[in-house]
């Protein structure tokens, strides 16, 4: 298991903003009245979306919005790894794909630049733009190596395009998600083999379908 | 043509987002076809048809959906039902459900509301992986038309109250555990819980629940509307019906394609994705159904079929249908020590064989990849893998031991060379490694 802890520095307060605030309500509508606390990893989430990590006082604001001890937030946070705990790149938080079917395609690679470009892994880079780390699959195999920066996902990278891409960050812009070598999705490279039959696509199969198959004899 | 399934019988006709995802790209395509006159017959008959149409579970398990199904109480009691739809799909190797959820999330709504319908639930939840924030907009956006084309919601047109809520968690493979999904639903860390009770009887918020991954649910519609029999056509007896297969690593196009279970695992190297990187004579392993499932050499991959029985019978499994290709460049013993520290990572920590194991297993593995071991750690290895497997509460113990096994099962040569290598020409102590641990 990965044991994880809160950050040494932590700052003294936490606010929600409102709409911050107002996300967290329309989640927690979601679950029966009684059951406020299930929507904690997505209240959780929009903290980190507000505040770029998870901190202390945060983490109470929390557990008083959801009626919730504050222990059981610190269980969830410590336990689900996409809450960081620690402050990460204002430019772009960085989590390659190191798992199995992404190294086989050349992950170690794109860790290998990361580290170069950006220093040791889990912590700020130095002009404190990036953050990046090595996570575990993130189910985008058919177009590994991949990476997620900050909410989406960058396939078929190269330690090459790779670095275009964190240059691009570091100049403040934010490049295209997706393929790198201009895959649709997972097709295979060069176009799909399937799915190519133009009768599945001209609104046939929406016609009223006369009757369902082994249906029930009318009583 | 490519394969074996022709394209009148794919289910997934967006796999790869080329068409609009939207209500009305759906609707052109099929979906929402019919929804009404289907729940009409009722939901015994939705339950025997599923049943018919041999629909094995599509997370890994391969469990009859429609029996799945029908072990729900008959009746409603004083505690609501529900409908658990399990999108946290992170096993190594799998990204099928990633395009439904993006490219056909309509299918999925439909689905949704059948399987409710059939098991009396008028909610349903639809649990995705956090790290999937594109695919979450794409199917939130999806139940909103749902909900303002009356198709789901109160007083829909299809005359079953039913509401569906997306959720999603934030990074933890175990969640994927059906029983770890609900207490991560419910707001808690993701540990399993004890079975029984099943989450039939008790499960989300202690209701009856059913949890069923994304792709069973999806295709529900589709079967139904085409006829238990068209689908039961497709593949061998006891594996019918059509999978997505996702294809990674050594082959020289990587992809999802939807194929006709059976299919055997050559041709669809060769038709879909291009064949194996160097040829077929450069294949050396592959892992047929995810992380999980233990590795075959390329000898026995000549012969294997894509489906639950042949994959067994080679002592592997068809799991997600996931297949990793590892042609003779691959250092095998380092792929299978990556998987170890996976599921060293992901081990949620509460049964101590697998909190305890996962660990040791994947320290050892580290120092075979290096071969720096003893040749009579491979045996206590292998030994406590089978002190891991079958003895946790859910299938993560089983799952981290399996690929090891699998590696010794084909490759034990080559760990022994490697140990062989390591210590050629070093002065050796036994027991010296044993030490240091």
């Amino acid at each position: 298991m990965s044991s994880r802890r809160l950050s040494p520095d932590q700052p003294q307060s936490f606010a929600f903003q409102p709409e911050t605030l107002e996300k967290a309500q329309w989640w927690m509508t979601k679950y029966p009245p009684e059951r406020k606390q299930s929507a904690v990893i997505p209240v959780l989430w929009l903290v980190q979306k507000q505040e770029g990590w998870i901190s202390e006082p945060a983490l109470r604001a929390v557990a008083d919005l959801l009626e919730m001890a504050v222990m059981r937030v610190l269980e969830v946070a410590t336990f689900y790894t996409m809450f960081q705990l620690e402050p990460v790149g204002k430019a772009a938080l960085i989590q390659v794909c190191g798992t199995t079917p992404c190294m086989l395609r050349g992950a170690t690679e794109l860790i290998a630049l990361c580290e170069a470009e950006l220093g040791p892994r889990d912590h700020l880079s130095g002009d404190g733009l990036f953050t990046w780390q090595e996570v575990e699959c993130l189910g985008a195999c058919c177009n590994a190596p991949m990476a997620q920066i900050n909410d989406y996902y960058y396939e078929d990278l190269t330690p090459e395009s790779l670095k275009a891409i964190i240059d691009a960050f570091r100049n403040g812009e934010t490049p295209a998600p997706g393929s790198a070598i201009g895959r649709r999705s997972s097709e295979p490279a060069g176009g799909a083999l399937t799915l190519t039959d133009p009768s599945l696509y001209d609104g046939s199969r929406a016609l009223p379908i006369t009757a369902i198959p082994n249906a029930k004899e009318p009583a | 043509m490519v394969g074996i399934l022709e394209d009148k019988d794919r289910i997934f006709t967006n796999l790869y987002g080329l068409q609009d995802p939207g209500l009305e790209g759906a609707k052109a395509r099929g979906c929402w076809n019919a929804t009404r006159e289907i729940l009409q017959q009722g939901s015994g008959w939705i339950i025997d048809n599923m049943k018919a149409s041999g629909l094995r579970g599509r997370g890994g398990a391969g469990f009859s959906t429609g029996l799945k199904w029908s072990f729900m109480p008959k009746e409603v009691g004083a505690r609501p039902h529900y409908l658990v739809v399990n999108a946290d799909e992170s096993e190594p190797g799998t990204c099928k459900d990633r395009e439904i959820l993006r490219h056909d999330p309509h299918l999925l709504i439909e689905g949704c509301l059948i399987a409710s319908f059939s098991m009396q639930a008028h909610a349903a939840y639809i649990y995705l992986r956090g790290e999937y924030v594109r695919e979450r907009e794409v199917l939130e956006a999806a139940v909103r038309e749902a909900y303002e084309a009356k198709l789901i919601g109160k007083d829909n047109v299809h005359g079953w109250d039913f509401d569906l809520y997306v959720h999603h968690g934030a990074g933890a493979y175990i969640c994927g555990e059906e029983t770890a999904l609900l207490e991560s639903l419910e707001g808690k860390k993701g540990q399993p819980r004890l079975k029984p009770p099943f989450p039939a009887g008790a499960g989300l918020y202690g209701c009856p629940t059913t949890v069923n991954n994304v792709e069973s649910i999806a295709v529900a519609g589709t079967i139904l509307r085409r006829g238990a029999a068209w689908f039961a056509g497709i593949g061998r007896a006891n594996n019918t019906g059509t999978k997505l297969m996702c294809v990674s690593g050594h082959v020289n196009r990587p992809c999802n394609v939807e194929e006709a279970m059976s299919i055997p695992l050559k041709q669809l190297l060769e038709e879909h994705c291009g064949g194996v990187r160097g040829g077929w004579g450069n294949l050396k392993a592959i892992i047929p159904g995810g992380s999980s499932v233990p590795m075959i050499p390329a000898e026995q991959c000549e012969t294997a079929l894509m489906d639950f029985d042949s994959l067994r019978e080679l002592r592997s499994g068809l799991g997600t249908a996931a297949v990793i290709v590892m042609d003779k460049s691959t250092d095998l013993i380092r792929a299978i020590a990556r998987l170890s520290y996976f599921y060293k990572h992901e081990s949620c920590g509460q049964c101590t064989p697998c909190r305890e194991g996962t660990g040791w297993m994947w320290r050892v593995m580290e120092r075979m990849v290096r071969g720096e071991a003893e040749m009579s750690e491979i045996d206590l290895l292998l030994d406590v893998t089978t002190q891991v497997e079958g003895h946790t509460i859910c299938a993560l113990g089983d799952a981290a031991a399996w690929p090891i096994q699998g590696l010794f099962r084909h490759f034990r040569g080559e760990v022994e060379e490697r140990i062989t290598a390591y210590r050629r020409g070093r002065p050796h102590i036994q027991g010296h490694t044993l030490a240091a641990e």
